[in-house]
C-alpha cells in the first residue's frame, strides 16, 4: 500500500488538489444567487493585492499627462477653444428646443401622473484594472464602499452606459460590462418603441434580443434604456443599431455600437442616488386656462397690469422685440415669475445646467435677457423690430436687476440660421393647472 | 551556464527566491489586469499568469511544486474576474503538473522546446477551462480552433522572451 502511493503520490496529489476545486466549483454553481458575495472575501485579497499597483500606476500616468497636456502640449489650443466656444454655441440653441420638448414631456405626464426617476446623485470614479479575461468582461474602479457605492448601482460615461456595480470592495468596486455574456439591460428603440433586453455576447458584442422578426428596425436607430431592469433610469443612451438580422426563435438579433467606448474606459460616473417622484413641472402658480390663450394668441394683445411698465428703450421692466419676421407681438408675461422653476425643471431632466433663456418664439430661438420682474405684463407695443443678420427675430425682454432668478442671469441673445420663425410668443409655456378650469 | 539533461537523472532543478516566488506571479496578474485598459485585445491573445506558471513549473521541475503554483495564479487569476473561483485555477493546475512533468523528462531550456511547449501548453489550458465553463459552470463557451492557434502562437513567442529574462531568477539548488 506505501509504495502505491508513494509511487502515485503526484497524481493523488493532483487529483486531489483538482477535486478541492471541483468541489468548491460546485458550491459555487449551486448557490447561485448569492455566489459573488459568498466568495467576496476571497476576491478582496486578490483585488487587494493588485489595487495599489494600479492606482499608483494610473497616478503616475495621469500625473505624466498632465504635465504633458498642461506644459508641453499647447499647440493648437486656440483653435479648438474656438471651434468648442462655436459647438457651446450650437448647443445653446438646441438646448432652447430641448428645453421646450422636455418641459412639453413634463407636462403631459403630470398630467398622467407617471412616475420618473432622476439621476440625483453621482460619483465619478476612474477605471484602473480589469479582469484580464475575455471571459470576465469587468472592470475595477477606484472609488468603494467608503464613497458609498453599493451592488446594482448602475455606472455610465458622458456617453452612455457602461455597466452595474458587481461586487463593492472597500476602496474598489467590480463593474459588469454591458458587453458581458451575464449582463442584461432593459432597452427600448428611441423612434419605434420596440423594447428588448441587451445582452452581451462570447465575443463581447452587445446584442438586443427579444424583439420581435415581424418588427422593423433600422439600422442607425438610437438605443435607449428602457428603465425597465430597476438599476438604469429610464432614456439613458445605450449605443446605436449597427447590424440586423434574423435571430432565433422568431427574434430578431440586433447588433448594438454602445455609446460608450467600453474597450477604452477612462473615468465612469457610478448613479449612487435615484429618486422616484411623480411627474411635475414644479409650477409654483396656478394659471387659468383663459391666461394661457392670452399669451398663445398674439392677436390679442394683453393689457399691463402694472403702470410702470413701460415700452421698450425705456429701462427697467421693459420688453423690447427686435426682428424682422414680427411674427408676435413677443411679451414678457406674468407667468414670468413661475419661468425659473420651470426652466430648471426642464434643464434638470435633460441633465445640463445652463442659464434658463425665457420668453421667445422657440424656433427662432431668440434669447431674451430676461423676464418681467414685478410679475406685471410688459407688453412691448409700438416697439419697432429690428431686424437682424439672418433675418430671424430677436427679442429681448429686460428686467429690474436682482428681482428675478432669470434676469440675474441674462443669458445674450442669439438666434437659429435657418430656422422658422413661429407665434409662440413664449417658449416656456406656462404651468398647466392639475385642475383646470 | 546551467546544465541540463534529458536523461531524468541529473537534471538541473531550480529554485527561486521568495520575492521572485510572490511577485512575478503577481506582477503577471497585475499586468493582465492592467494591459488590457490600454490595449483592450491583449487579454483576448495573452495570458500572462499562464506564461509564468509554465515557467516555474518547467524550471522547479517538481510536479507538486508545478501544480500547486499553478492552483495559486489560477484561483488568483479567478479572483479577479466575476466567473466562479477555480476555473482558471483547474486549467493551471493541470498545466504546472504536465509543464512540471514534461520538464523531468525533456530539456527545455532551448528556445525551440520551449516554444513548442508553450504552445501546446496553451491550447491545453483552453481546452480544460472550455470543458469546465461548459460542463461543470454552463457558461456559454465558444471554441475556434483559429483563435485558440493564433493566440497559443503569439502566446509561445512572448513566453520564449518572458522566459530569458525569468532566467535571470533562477538559482541552483
Amino acid at each position: 500500500m506505501e509504495s502505491v502511493l508513494g509511487r502515485y503520490r503526484n497524481l493523488i496529489i493532483l487529483v486531489g488538489v483538482l477535486f478541492l476545486q471541483v468541489l468548491g466549483l460546485a458550491m459555487q454553481v449551486k448557490k447561485t444567487t448569492n455566489a459573488l458575495q459568498d466568495t467576496r472575501l476571497i476576491r478582496i485579497w486578490a483585488v487587494g493585492a493588485i489595487t495599489p499597483f494600479e492606482r499608483s500606476l494610473i497616478w503616475i500616468e495621469n500625473g505624466s499627462a498632465s504635465l504633458w497636456h498642461n506644459y508641453f502640449y499647447l499647440r493648437g489650443v486656440r483653435a479648438e477653444n474656438r471651434e468648442l466656444k462655436q459647438q457651446i454655441e450650437d448647443m445653446r440653441l438646441q438646448q432652447v428646443r430641448l428645453q421646450e420638448d422636455a418641459a412639453q414631456a413634463h407636462r403631459l405626464q403630470n398630467l398622467l401622473a407617471f412616475k420618473e426617476q432622476y439621476v440625483s446623485k453621482t460619483v465619478a470614479a476612474q477605471v484602473i484594472g480589469t479582469s484580464g479575461s475575455d471571459m470576465s468582461r469587468t472592470v475595477l474602479i477606484d472609488k468603494g464602499e467608503k464613497a458609498g457605492i453599493e451592488p446594482d448601482m448602475a455606472v455610465m460615461t458622458a456617453n452612455g452606459i457602461v455597466g452595474k456595480v458587481l461586487l463593492v470592495y472597500p476602496s474598489a468596486a467590480e463593474v459588469l460590462l454591458i458587453n458581458d455574456q451575464s449582463s442584461g439591460v432593459g432597452a427600448i428603440l428611441d423612434k419605434s418603441r420596440l423594447q428588448g433586453v441587451l445582452k452581451g455576447t462570447v465575443n463581447g458584442q452587445v446584442v438586443l434580443e427579444r424583439v420581435m422578426s415581424d418588427e422593423t428596425v433600422n439600422v442607425g436607430e438610437t438605443v435607449l434604456t428602457s428603465g425597465g431592469d430597476q438599476i438604469f433610469p429610464k432614456g439613458l443612451p445605450v449605443g446605436t443599431v449597427a447590424k440586423v438580422e434574423r435571430g432565433k426563435d422568431l427574434f430578431l438579433r440586433i447588433e448594438i455600437r454602445p455609446a460608450a467606448s467600453l474597450s477604452k474606459l477612462e473615468e465612469v460616473l457610478v448613479l449612487v442616488q435615484k429618486q422616484d417622484r411623480p411627474a411635475t413641472t414644479e409650477a409654483t402658480t396656478h394659471v387659468r386656462a383663459a391666461d394661457i390663450l392670452a399669451q398663445r394668441l398674439p392677436s390679442v394683445p394683453e393689457k399691463p397690469a402694472d403702470a410702470t411698465a413701460t415700452p421698450a428703450k425705456s429701462g427697467e421692466g421693459s420688453a423690447k422685440p427686435t426682428g424682422a419676421t414680427g411674427t408676435a407681438a413677443p411679451k414678457a408675461t406674468t407667468n414670468a415669475a413661475s419661468h425659473p422653476v420651470k426652466t430648471q425643471s426642464a434643464t434638470a431632466s435633460v441633465g445640463q445646467d445652463v442659464p434658463p433663456k425665457a420668453a421667445t418664439g422657440t424656433s427662432t430661438a431668440a434669447k431674451p435677457k430676461a423676464a418681467n420682474t414685478n410679475g406685471t405684463a410688459a407688453t412691448p407695443e409700438g416697439v419697432v423690430p429690428k431686424p437682424v443678420n439672418n433675418g430671424t427675430s430677436v427679442m429681448k425682454a429686460e428686467g429690474a436687476p436682482g428681482k428675478s432668478a432669470i434676469s440675474a442671469q441674462k443669458p445674450k441673445a442669439a438666434s437659429a440660421p435657418g430656422s422658422t420663425p413661429t407665434t409662440q410668443a413664449n417658449p416656456q409655456p406656462p404651468a398647466v393647472d392639475n385642475n383646470p378650469h | 551556464m546551467p546544465i541540463t539533461y534529458t536523461s531524468g537523472e541529473q537534471v538541473e532543478v531550480y529554485r527561486f527566491s521568495i520575492p521572485v516566488t510572490i511577485g512575478v506571479p503577481l506582477l503577471a496578474l497585475f499586468l493582465q489586469a492592467f494591459i488590457p485598459l490600454r490595449f483592450p485585445r491583449f487579454a483576448v491573445y495573452f495570458d500572462l499568469p499562464l506564461l509564468v506558471t509554465i515557467f516555474f513549473a518547467m524550471a522547479r521541475r517538481s510536479p507538486i511544486a508545478g501544480l500547486f503554483t499553478g492552483a495559486f495564479i489560477g484561483l488568483a487569476q479567478d479572483m479577479l474576474g466575476h466567473n466562479p473561483i477555480g476555473i482558471y485555477g483547474i486549467a493551471k493546475t493541470v498545466v504546472g503538473y504536465g509543464a512540471s512533468s514534461l520538464g523531468v523528462k525533456l530539456d527545455v531550456e532551448n528556445a525551440g522546446a520551449r516554444f513548442l511547449v508553450t504552445l501546446g501548453f496553451y491550447l491545453v489550458h483552453s481546452a480544460v477551462y472550455f470543458t469546465v465553463a461548459r460542463a461543470l459552470v454552463n457558461m456559454t463557451q465558444g471554441w475556434s480552433w483559429l483563435h485558440g492557434i493564433l493566440a497559443g502562437l503569439a502566446n509561445a513567442a512572448l513566453g520564449v522572451i518572458l522566459y530569458f529574462f525569468l532566467d535571470k531568477f533562477k538559482q541552483r539548488t
